[in-house]
């Protein structure tokens, strides 16, 4: 019987994100578990308050965990910010007793902590497992040089989240190994690409996640692969200005992993949703001889 | 410039609130720099992480209240992460800019957000952006 795993989406995944969602429930399906969606949930804040005092910034969070934990002891979910905001709501709620109790106040709740809360790569590598994905794999990624990109919220701060090491990391590229590619390690894979800054500081943006191009790219990457909706976004929007300062450079694809995972499944290569990503993956997939055609 | 080190000025209440709302006792840096180093913004902000928490061990609130600081700071955890000390110069910054904000001062306006930005963006870095500039 296919395992079931209760999934929270969150606020992207079901709006200018839809594509990562559906590539990752396709994909789970293939490797032989189901994304359930939760019945009922909410955004979860997208930040997790760094003040201790900031209780009230708990109660939205608190409302996906205490909804989730009424359809199971596991929760599931893709985007980074979802997963850190999810696991250390949930690790204030189990520890602290007082605070347990002022954040059930807010939220007409009794919900203990008792979650284990999973991202997709945890699933795939704990409850799958990596020798497992590879048997899976039908279309090898064979001779693609691909840059993970983990950001800050999938590692930080590494004693409440933990999927990890929190400097050297390996989950991601192991993930990319057994899909056949040829993960590129470069030294801004851990680096912040200036998130919420978008709103009013694309300047600093611009800077940090062209950082992070120049450094996966100088390191060999020709596709970089990312777990966050906003790293794809501010990853993708920051390479307009390394096209126009550096003769030569087109722009590199950044995709979700669930997209590469998809095609290396062998899924249907249309319902992989490349046509959004701003850097078409196409012509490197030609290239490489991994699906036909030319340019 | 001189400036007066009394007892009283580096154990004064605003201090003391900073403490309390970030959860962070500041005289356990000792400053080594190191979230300085990492931090990614720091190129971009008018006093550096680790000055931050030099100014206010030094009772300094003005200072580091009016600086760009506390509005730069990402949230990416980097400081934190590497600090041999676990003090997390997010969390001073993130109070610094929440007591600001609960006394009911912006430092974005939603009608000055671009438009293409609202359409585009993930929802999450619109949810965050106001989380973190608006009361």
């Amino acid at each position: 019987m296919t395992m079931k795993i209760p999934y929270y989406p969150g606020c992207t995944l079901n709006t200018v994100a839809k594509g990562f969602d559906a590539t990752a429930r396709d994909a789970a399906l293939t490797v032989g578990f189901e994304m359930s969606e939760l019945k009922q949930w909410n955004c979860c804040g997208a930040t997790f308050p760094l003040t201790p005092d900031n209780l009230i910034a708990l109660s939205a969070p608190a409302k996906v965990l205490s909804n989730a934990r009424k359809e199971g002891d596991t929760v599931t979910t893709l985007c980074s910010v979802c997963y850190n905001v999810l696991k250390r709501t949930n690790k204030v709620i189990k520890d602290n007793k007082e605070k347990r109790g002022v954040i059930n106040g807010f939220i007409d709740s009794e919900y203990d902590g008792s979650l284990n809360i999973l991202h997709y790569l945890e699933v795939l590598r704990d409850k799958i497992g990596f020798a497992k994905l590879k048997e899976a794999v039908k279309r090898p990624l064979k001779g693609i040089k691909a840059a993970t990109y983990y950001g800050c919220m999938l590692l930080r701060p590494f004693e409440d989240i933990g999927i990890d090491n929190a400097e050297k990391p390996v989950i991601f590229e192991d993930m990319l190994s057994a899909l056949g590619a040829t993960p590129v390690d470069f030294p801004n894979k851990i680096e912040c690409c200036g998130a919420h800054l978008a709103m009013n500081n694309t300047g600093v943006v611009e800077k940090l996640s062209g950082n992070v191009m120049s450094s996966a790219v100088g390191n060999g990457a020709e596709l970089i692969v990312t777990t966050c909706p906003l790293c794809q976004y501010n990853l993708e929007k920051s390479q307009k200005k390394l096209i126009e300062e550096r003769p030569g450079y087109t722009g590199v694809p950044v995709v979700y992993f669930t997209q590469v995972l998809g095609l290396a499944l062998g899924a249907d290569i249309n319902t992989l949703g490349f046509e959004k990503n701003e850097y078409s993956i196409m012509p490197l997939l030609h290239k490489k001889g991994i699906v036909p055609g030319e340019d | 410039m001189k400036i007066k080190l009394a007892k009283e000025d580096i154990e004064n209440p605003r201090i003391q609130l900073i403490e309390r709302v970030s959860g962070e006792d500041l005289r356990r840096c000792y400053q080594c720099g190191k979230c300085s180093a990492g931090c990614p913004v720091s190129f971009a902000m008018e006093i550096p992480p680790s000055q931050v928490m030099r100014f206010l061990q030094l009772g300094r609130v003005d200072e580091v209240m009016n600086a760009n600081s506390m509005w730069t700071c990402v949230g990416c955890l980097q400081c934190y992460s590497r600090c041999p000390q676990g003090v997390s110069v997010a969390a001073v910054l993130e109070a610094t800019r929440q007591i600001t904000l609960r006394k009911g001062t912006d430092h974005e306006k939603i009608k000055d957000v671009p438009f293409p930005f609202l359409k585009n963006a993930p929802q999450q870095a619109i949810v965050c952006g106001f989380r973190k500039f608006v009361s």
